[in-house]
């Protein structure tokens, strides 16, 4: 493959200057490519080598430089800061020595125990940072005061002030530590790491204390209290963290929002008095003047919670629900050990007090849209020009480890499992972190899914030479196990290409004869073909993913592979590491806006090259001191630079006004249909229990709104003794009774939301009303969201049928199972769209909760959350007694929604490599400018596709990049811009293409463009569009490979899935004809292809399999001190379930276990407790917990399941006779049905349309 | 005269519509004095002054006509060059897909509109070749406009403009009935001109 390596490399190496020189050739070299890749691409990865220690290439080496970092601030304390430093280290490092030490712990802790193993070497590390420090401060104080002699003044202020601040022993990382020196913010804090920790006590004793030092311990405080004993530093009062918390919150605002603020609570009290005598006397000017409808506030029997009374046109005889105040005082801390317990604090350890972003006037420089801020990367500012990087984990994720524990080596940890530390002689000098690494993975590693892709790539056995081995070792561990297939194969493909150690994923496969093509462990991301430092650099495939992990070169090539070019994002995703990084200046590309990232090129220390658009830019003097390594000088050794996932905190050039706070709006349905359905009890059940974990700050606000044929408001201001409800029946222009008060304050106004929430349930018991004003109500969410922006989440169980946005039914029964044409599956009216886009222009998200028994047209109800990023829920056949699995799997996914984690009012924007260009985007969102989404919220569950075409040829380029930066509000009301990039190869040649293609992801684009096209055109346009997307790239394939035979059906080995997955499409729900399916559940599935990120798309195109009958211990992780084990994966065919087996399949959001009919009675017994398999009840949705061996193995398994995924899937119990068999057997894609190919078929059938 | 092909075919169409008559109502006479009785010799002076009198009405007519089409064919190229710079802006991001494709959703059926009223007129004065002309683009608009999805807001729709190439795809159609409706306006002012010297 050196012939297509070589066009790329003459340009590429006279473009970067020889410093870097090489960087072109090695990029370029093919997959097949014989050379090991020379070592450095770019300045970062060669200075990466020159510093082993450096945090660069394992997460758990940010340990040193944070043992640096502690020796600095007893210097340098005394130093004005006027910027706060966030430092986001090793709370979790710590705390896992804490839990690895006393394991009884453990228990307590599921998610964040897991990680620990892995960073269990971190204490050592630090250990050994701490012995060295003296030398270590000294020169590190020398280099600064040197700089300070190189540099002018400004710069002396920059460097010495961010010294000082990075000096802090900001041991827990995401404890963000705030040091202001000014006066408004007195408190120099940080949080003690859950103490007790042996790194945590030398942390502090290695350093002066700082005088004034409360410790916060935020958001380990519920959790790790109990474990936080031995702290050398008194443990913080809890209330310091909320009045830190609250200033923190304020200090960002205080110039410019609190004016609004204020008079809001002005008015809010005004409001107050007048509504009080408006309720005593009903015909007060307040009440008249509102008069034109029949708005009644009422007056309340004092013992109820709630209580309305309508006194005009009471048609409604309402009796409001008896004073049921349930002493249900939602747990503030008192469940510790709940998992989910801690989410609504987890902001805490964000703390990075903004007093550096000070008062600017908001007018001055303003937009939300982020590239048009003012540009000051030359000019330093003199007085607080600070920076602190801060690799840290964030807690959040951390306490959701158990939950996401994929995610450990995310983005830029993602080479920390990668094989290249074990074999790569570059990383000897950071010895102490790998290797702990290593043995902790088995513990560490909950999901197998991507990551361990990287991680049993380390040592495939008979892998390649070492350059090529990481790459395709993925494909080599299953190849193992087909030794005479792949030994045939192999000789075949010796045929096609030349070079002589042929890439694992080219080797052609004889898809008709290899009946396994389906890999026994879980299928991974293919590694991009890029040398080992880009590779270890490069984002995680978790979050940004290619179809083709090389790109072609011209559009001409890309169209010759007829495969489809596009990415797969998940930006918002959960991440256990995330390096945050505060600065005064974000360093950007002058001309195209990109963010800097680990891939862009130095030209000198002054000058840095943009790898999207080639532009020289200058390196601002704030960039050059480097605050991980405390030296000045190079800027390749940033965080920015070092890490291609990185979370900016944003100035306020990137705000068009103050940031909003949480809002929240719940708008209900209680019409006789939903008061049947009961979903309210499990609401306000959830709400209750989650309200002090919803994410906020003090400023978060929250109100209700329910709606029949009639809207009722809530009036929940402070002050008032029960709740009041407005009821406002002219649905035909929809106004606000109180235009304050209907949004409250979540904790001034607690006990009347408590109140509001244990009367919601009975309140409406009675209720005869029908109708359902769907679309009024909405109107009236918008007008009352419009000034601030939130979230609204609409709960709805019937087709509108009053007012606005009123729909027909439009599904015939009789069409279900059509093979011909399935209609209906757009919108029926604008209404929705409309209002979405109205919402998302003023920063609303609505989410649908769609709970119904029966056709509802979710086809038009979804444009709500569509065009608004929202998302979209949906229950078919929801009763809360009657269907108690849909009930549980309501009440799981409320947990979640409720607690995970939201960014407000954010836009994402995504960029890349000049030549390439994005046509096409699939998720929730609204598409604002040719590559700006505007996204109303944000939530870690999103994901998002692009189309991507080359319009002009890459030939000059070995690299191309790609880069989204999302831009967004967080719950704490903080402006903060997330940035992944992600670095793949050029390559020119068809056979290099197909070595790269990446099958999962271009399956769900597929899927996303087979959505989009059964929209607009027809269902049956889309079935075909995908068969003939297998057709052509297999016959394009084949077309490469001209002296093979062509009888036989022949896919490179990356591609070998292709039509499996294409066929797993074509059974899907979504797409799937002759199977009856509702109209609903068919758009549903629609909609949830569009904005699930891939892994879980992938479990719903193609389930997994597992036998669960005879679990063993054999290749199990260990998560959480508990035992997983993994069985093989199985195919999805009737042939491999036996009748003495019981088997699980994972279809994402519904588990089911089918247990043969003679299984095996132990097993019955031991895990389902039932005597035999005649006694095992129809309806079966949970796992008893039995003291067996089988039973805990069983369990545990699905649990780490389940963990792994936002929302919790159902799990049912199938027996082999039960008439739920069908529900199973419709997922076994590999058989025939009556209206489907099997695989044999339809590779038959494929092979056909080749021949054609 | 014949500047080009398209223009001869016209006005050798236009001139056989406006020559067949004078030449029939010259040349009848001379044969019906010859070959006919008196009688219909003593008729003739009036049923000439009708027809000269009916000649003379649809001249002005079609005076009228076209000077109509006229003013229509030039809201039509305004509106066609409003069209394809509302469309650049959004291109280049001056304006937002929401506030863009109101604008324009807007003028679709004025545009609609406006075209089929041409056409009609075409059919109506009996001007072939321009109503045929007019015709795919009239029947084009209607289709357009007809085919738009019960969800979509109008047939510009913000939420898809920017999806497949959308954008593109109108900024051509934009680009072509510009250059259609410029063709159409010389057509006019020219058979304009005619009718006016004929009359």
């Amino acid at each position: 493959m050196s012939a297509p390596a070589g066009s790329p490399r003459p340009a590429a190496s006279a473009r970067i200057p020889p410093r870097l020189g090489g960087a072109g050739a090695s990029g370029a070299a093919a997959p097949a490519g014989p050379g090991p890749a020379p070592p450095q691409q770019n300045g970062p990865a060669q200075n990466q080598m020159q510093f082993p220690s450096g945090y660069g290439l394992h997460p758990q080496n940010y340990i040193a430089p944070s043992g640096h970092y502690a020796q600095g601030p007893g210097k340098m304390t005394s130093l004005p800061l006027d910027s706060q430093r966030g430092d986001y280290y090793s709370g979790l490092y710590t705390v896992p020595t804490q839990n690895v030490v006393t394991p009884n712990t453990a228990g307590q802790q599921p998610g964040a125990q897991q990680m620990y193993g892995r960073v269990l070497p971190a204490p050592h590390m630090a250990g050994s940072a701490l012995g060295s420090f003296p030398g270590a401060t000294s020169s590190s104080h020398v280099h600064t005061s040197a700089s300070v002699n190189h540099h002018n003044s400004p710069a002396v202020g920059a460097a010495n002030s961010s010294v000082a601040s990075q000096g802090f022993p900001s041991t827990c990382g995401h404890y963000a530590m705030s040091t202001v020196s000014n006066a408004a913010y007195p408190r120099v804090s940080y949080s003690s790491p859950p103490a007790g920790d042996p790194y945590g006590q030398q942390m502090f004793t290695s350093q002066n204390a700082p005088p004034v030092r409360p410790i916060r311990d935020n958001s380990f405080s519920g959790q790790n209290t109990a474990i936080s004993h031995p702290s050398p530093l008194p443990p913080p009062p809890p209330q310091q963290y909320h009045q830190e918390q609250s200033l923190s919150g304020y200090s960002t605002l205080s110039w410019s929002a609190s004016g609004l603020p204020s008079t809001q609570d002005n008015l809010l009290r005004n409001h107050t008095g007048s509504l009080a005598t408006a309720n005593n006397n009903p015909t007060s000017p307040v009440a008249d003047s509102l008069s034109s409808s029949v708005m009644q506030n009422v007056q309340p029997p004092v013992s109820s919670p709630v209580v309305s009374t309508v006194l005009s046109g009471a048609s409604s005889a309402r009796t409001p629900a008896a004073a049921c105040h349930p002493a249900e005082p939602a747990a503030s801390v008192t469940q510790p050990s709940e998992l989910f317990q801690q989410k609504g604090m987890q902001y805490g350890d964000y703390v990075n007090n903004q007093a550096s972003s000070a008062p600017t006037p908001l007018s001055s420089t303003s937009d939300d849209e982020e590239e048009e801020e003012e540009d000051e990367e030359a000019g330093v500012d003199s007085s607080s020009t600070t920076s602190s990087a801060s690799p840290g984990p964030n807690s959040y994720d951390a306490l959701e480890g158990g939950s996401y524990p994929d995610m450990l080596s995310s983005s830029a940890s993602s080479p920390a499992p990668d094989p290249a530390p074990e074999s790569d002689p570059t990383s000897a000098p950071a010895p102490a972190a790998p290797q702990p690494s290593k043995v902790a993975k088995p513990f560490g590693y909950g999901y197998p899914a991507l990551q361990p892709g990287y991680q049993n790539a380390a040592a495939p056995p008979g892998s390649g030479p070492p350059s090529a081995s990481p790459v395709y070792s993925g494909f080599q561990q299953y190849a193992q196990q087909y030794p005479g297939l792949n030994q045939l194969s192999s000789g075949l493909g010796g045929l096609s290409l030349q070079s002589a150690p042929q890439p694992e994923s080219l080797r052609p496969v004889n898809l008709t004869q290899d009946r396994n093509v389906l890999p026994v462990t879980p299928v991974w991301a293919p590694v991009p073909n890029l040398n080992l430092d880009l590779r270890k650099l490069n984002c995680s495939p978790d979050s940004f993913r290619c179809t083709l992990t090389s790109i072609p070169q011209t559009q001409a090539l890309l169209n010759k592979a007829k495969l489809p070019l596009g990415l797969l994002l998940h930006p918002f995703r959960d991440l256990t590491q995330l390096p945050v990084i505060t600065s005064n200046t974000i360093v950007r590309c002058r001309s195209c806006r990109t963010y800097i990232n680990p891939f862009v090129s130095f030209i000198d220390q002054r000058r840095w090259k943009c790898n999207l658009c080639y532009r020289v830019n200058d390196v601002p003097e704030e960039f050059m001191y480097n605050p991980l390594t405390r030296s000045y000088g190079e800027p390749h050794k940033r965080p920015e630079v070092q890490n291609s996932t990185v979370e900016f905190i944003a100035s306020s050039d990137y705000m068009l006004r103050p940031p909003q706070p949480a809002v929240y709006l719940f708008v209900l349905d209680v019409s006789h249909n939903a008061v049947e359905a009961g979903y309210l009890t499990i609401l306000c059940q959830s709400l209750l229990e989650n309200l002090d974990k919803l994410p906020g700050d003090s400023r978060t606000r929250i109100g209700f709104l329910t709606f029949d044929s009639t809207i009722h408001f809530y009036d929940l201001q402070e002050g008032l003794s029960q709740p009041q409800m407005l009821i406002v029946s002219e649905i035909d222009d929809v106004f606000l009774p109180t235009p304050d008060s209907l949004l409250v304050n979540l904790h001034e106004s607690k006990e009347l939301i408590k109140d509001l929430l244990n009367a919601l349930p009975t309140m409406f018991t009675n209720t005869r009303e029908t109708h359902s004003a769907l679309g009024p109500a909405l109107q009236a969410a918008f007008k009352l969201m419009s000034p601030t922006g939130g979230r609204v989440s609409v709960f709805q169980t019937q087709l509108p049928s009053l007012g606005a946005g009123l729909l027909q039914s439009r599904e015939d029964p009789n069409q279900r199972s059509s093979t011909k044409v399935v209609q209906h599956l757009g919108p029926a009216t604008d209404f929705y769209k409309k209002l979405a886009l109205d919402c998302s222009g003023q920063q609303t998200a609505v989410d649908l909760f769609l709970l119904s028994s029966q056709y509802s047209d979710l086809a038009s109800l979804a444009c709500m959350s569509k065009y608004s990023a929202g998302c979209i829920y949906y229950y078919p056949s929801f009763h809360c007694t009657h269907n108690p699995s849909q009930a549980e799997k309501l009440q799981k996914d409320l947990r979640r929604y409720l607690t995970r984690k939201i960014g407000f009012e954010a836009v994402m924007r995504i960029r890349c490599t000049k030549g390439l260009s994005m046509h096409t985007f699939h998720g929730n969102f609204f598409v604002r400018s040719t590559d700006l989404l505007s996204l109303a919220n944000i939530n870690p569950d999103a994901g998002f596709a692009v189309q991507l075409s080359i319009e002009e040829s890459l030939t000059d380029t070995s690299l191309v990049c790609f880069q989204t930066a999302l831009l967004y509000t967080s719950s704490k009301g903080e402006r903060r811009i997330r940035v992944h990039t992600l670095c793949l190869p050029v390559v020119s040649s068809l056979a290099d293409v197909y070595a790269g293609v990446d099958v999962q992801a271009a399956i769900c684009l597929l899927a996303n463009m087979a959505v989009d096209r059964s929209v607009s055109s027809s269902l049956s346009d889309a079935r075909d569009a995908l068969v003939n997307a297998v057709v052509d790239s297999l016959s394009a394939y084949g077309s490469t490979i001209s002296n093979l035979q062509h009888s036989a059906l022949i896919a490179p080995s990356s591609l070998k899935l292709f039509p499996l997955y294409v066929l797993a499409l074509l059974k899907q729900k979504a797409f799937r004809t002759g199977t009856s399916t509702r109209l609903d559940d068919r758009v549903y599935a629609m909609c949830q292809i569009k904005c699930q990120p891939l892994v879980h798309l992938m479990k719903m195109i193609h389930p997994n399999l597992y036998r669960i009958d005879r679990l063993t211990d054999e290749g199990a992780i260990h998560v959480n001190d508990r035992v997983v084990p993994q069985p093989p994966l199985q195919k999805l065919s009737a042939e491999k379930l036996t009748r003495e087996g019981a088997f699980l399949m994972d279809c994402g959001s519904v588990f089911y276990i089918w247990i043969g009919k003679s299984c095996d009675n132990n097993f019955i017994e031991d895990v389902l407790g039932c005597p035999n398999f005649a006694s095992i009840p129809q309806k079966m949705t949970h796992l008893p917990e039995l003291d067996t061996l089988s039973s805990e193995r069983a369990r545990s398994f699905i649990t780490w399941l389940r963990d792994n995924r936002p929302l919790s899937p159902v799990l049912h119990v199938v027996k082999d006779e039960s008439p739920a068999k069908t529900e199973f057997f419709q997922h076994l894609i590999e058989d025939r049905t009556e209206a489907a190919f099997s695989y044999y078929e339809f590779l038959l059938h494929i092979q056909q349309q080749i021949c054609k | 005269m014949h500047q080009n092909y398209g223009f001869r075919l016209f006005k050798v169409d236009h001139n056989s519509r406006h020559a067949a008559p004078r030449r029939r109502g010259r040349r009848a006479p001379v044969s019906w004095d010859q070959g006919l009785s008196g009688r219909v010799g003593v008729r003739q002076p009036v049923l000439r002054k009708k027809r000269r009198r009916r000649r003379r009405r649809r001249r002005r007519m079609e005076v009228v006509v076209f000077v109509f089409s006229l003013l229509d064919c030039c809201a039509l190229i305004f509106l066609s060059v409003y069209f394809i710079i509302t469309l650049s802006d959004l291109e280049c991001d001056y304006i937002n897909a929401r506030s863009c494709c109101s604008k324009l959703n807007k003028w679709v059926i004025p545009e609609l509109i406006g075209h089929a009223i041409v056409t009609v007129l075409m059919l109506i004065s009996l001007h072939w070749f321009i109503f045929l002309l007019n015709l795919p683009v009239a029947t084009w608009n209607i289709y357009r406009f007809i085919m738009v999805p019960s969800g979509n807001m109008g047939v510009f729709d913000p939420t898809e403009i920017h999806n497949r190439g959308q954008l593109k795809s109108h900024m051509k159609e934009a680009m072509i009935k510009l250059g259609f409706h410029l063709l159409c306006f010389f057509m006019y002012l020219y058979s304009m001109i005619l009718a006016l010297i004929n009359d």
